[in-house]
């Protein structure tokens, strides 16, 4: 079987896997935050909440959380949801895994402002969430761009762990054809796959990171 | 009317009480200047005056308008809505001066002003460049603070709070962070506002600075203010305490 055509055929689990990643993305960092703010509430109970979310997201894999996920609604309330609800529940188990480590490094960027842009924001009259918006959140993007970077390369790579719901993300097409065809040149695509997509990740990183960099 | 006025001021940080019983009436123009040693409670009362901190005890008022009463033996602080409308009376440089660092100096100066107060931006604009013209930072509009000397800072400091028109100017120990060299600079452009007869309470170690500087002096030691006066009547005071005070910074 020749490259192109082993390109060709996951070509259609490429697009699969991109859609974890983007939509994982796209929900996981904004979570991110309300989990940071819940992590620094005032309030104990909240605060006691997240921080056990966190913990479980963080001490259990991944892999498992997908499982527990996919399966819940039929074991809580015996809902069975077919395989409709196989994707929803790939970027669910997804969103909730990253949002616990986005959460973490967002608090570590908040916590490390000074107090006195606080206040400082706070003599000059701004408004809390202008202080956030305006003050705090430009400066703290800026020091977590390289933990976040690092996240979201794991992520081009923990995509593969949706194959166990059966997904036919771009890893699976591969090991299908590895062991129809007794070949390793589909995993050679699928690494070479990877590590291009991560090469554009951290060049676009990079490149974020100089922008931030005229202070 | 007395631009700021503080009556009985208490407050402890759990079991210390560090402002005892402490007034202050500020009138136009007027420039104070509180001193003593580290710890005596003058960062702490301007960190009150400036709703930084909040009061156990004790009223507080600008121009009138009343931020802080008294109900039952408490402070009471004035509702959110009327203390922002009071917060617009009052500036404060800091020792530190915490400028914006992802901000030019210009934004600095004018993103207060046009997103809280509201102003046009033409005319923030221009005002901010007056008072960088002022401070003699004309040149340093498009730069970031971290491209500038801690004396520059702090100049961008004091016409970031002075951008916003404020009736009564307060200072931390706004040289404590300098060396000699830069705090003259600094010292030049309060000074400089002085002798436009700008309202200011200053907070500092700079004692020749203060005795030229200041319409009245505040003696500060251990919560109490010990002696407040004309800065001969304070400077050439009997008091044991102060006499010590005086005593140790010159064997420096």
């Amino acid at each position: 079987m020749s490259f192109q055509v082993i390109l060709s055929q996951l070509a259609s689990g490429m697009l699969l896997t991109i859609s974890i990643f983007v939509l994982t993305l796209l929900f996981s960092m904004p979570l991110g935050f309300f989990v940071a703010f819940g992590r620094m509430a005032n309030n104990k109970v909240i605060r006691f909440l997240t921080q056990l979310y966190i913990s479980v997201m963080r001490g259990t894999p991944l892999m498992l959380q997908l499982m527990v996920v996919y399966f819940f609604p039929w074991y809580l309330f015996h809902i069975s949801l077919g395989s409709f609800w196989r994707f929803p529940a790939i970027i669910l188990g997804f969103t909730i895994n990253y949002a616990a480590y986005f959460a973490e490094i967002y608090r570590s960027g908040i916590e490390a402002i000074p107090k006195g842009q606080y206040e400082a924001a706070k003599l000059l009259g701004y408004t809390k969430a202008q202080t956030f918006l305006r003050i705090i959140l430009p400066q703290v993007i800026k020091i977590i761009l390289p933990a976040v970077t690092n996240e979201v390369i794991t992520l081009v790579k923990d995509t593969s762990l949706a194959y166990t719901l059966s997904c036919i993300e771009m890893f699976s097409v591969a090991k299908q054809i590895a062991a129809a065809e007794t070949s390793m040149l589909p995993f050679a695509v699928a690494a070479l796959f990877y590590y291009l997509f991560n090469l554009l990740v951290s060049l676009g990183m990079n490149r974020l990171e100089k922008k931030m960099s005229y202070y | 009317m007395n631009y700021l006025e503080m009556n009985h001021v208490r407050k402890s940080f759990g079991d210390l009480e560090v402002l005892k019983d402490i007034s202050l009436t500020v009138q136009q123009g007027e420039v104070i200047s509180i001193i003593g040693p580290s710890g005596s409670g003058k960062s702490t009362l301007l960190r009150c005056a400036t709703l930084l901190e909040t009061m156990d005890e004790g009223t507080l008022s600008y121009l009138g308008q009343a931020a802080v009463t008294m109900e039952q033996g408490h402070s009471v602080y004035a509702k959110p809505a009327e203390l922002d409308a009071i917060k617009q009376c009052f500036g404060l440089v800091f020792q530190s001066f915490h400028l914006f660092p992802h901000y030019s100096v210009l934004k600095n100066l004018i993103d207060a002003p046009i997103h809280v107060q509201k102003r046009p931006k033409e005319e923030a604009t221009q005002e901010a460049m007056e008072l960088l013209e002022q401070m003699g930072l004309a040149d340093k509009a498009n730069a970031y603070p971290h491209q500038l000397s801690g004396g520059q800072q702090q100049r961008v400091a004091i016409a970031r709070a002075l951008a916003r028109k404020p009736e009564v100017l307060f200072f931390d120990e706004p040289t404590s962070a300098l060396d000699p060299e830069l705090t003259g600079e600094v010292l030049k452009v309060i000074k400089q506002l002085a002798e436009a007869n700008m309202t200011m309470i200053i907070v500092t170690h700079e004692m020749e600075f203060a005795r030229k500087v200041s319409d009245r002096i505040l003696f500060m030691d251990k919560g109490y203010v010990v002696l407040e006066g004309t800065p001969e009547t304070v400077f050439q005071s009997d008091n044991e305490r102060m006499r010590e005070f005086l005593g140790k910074l010159q064997k420096e």
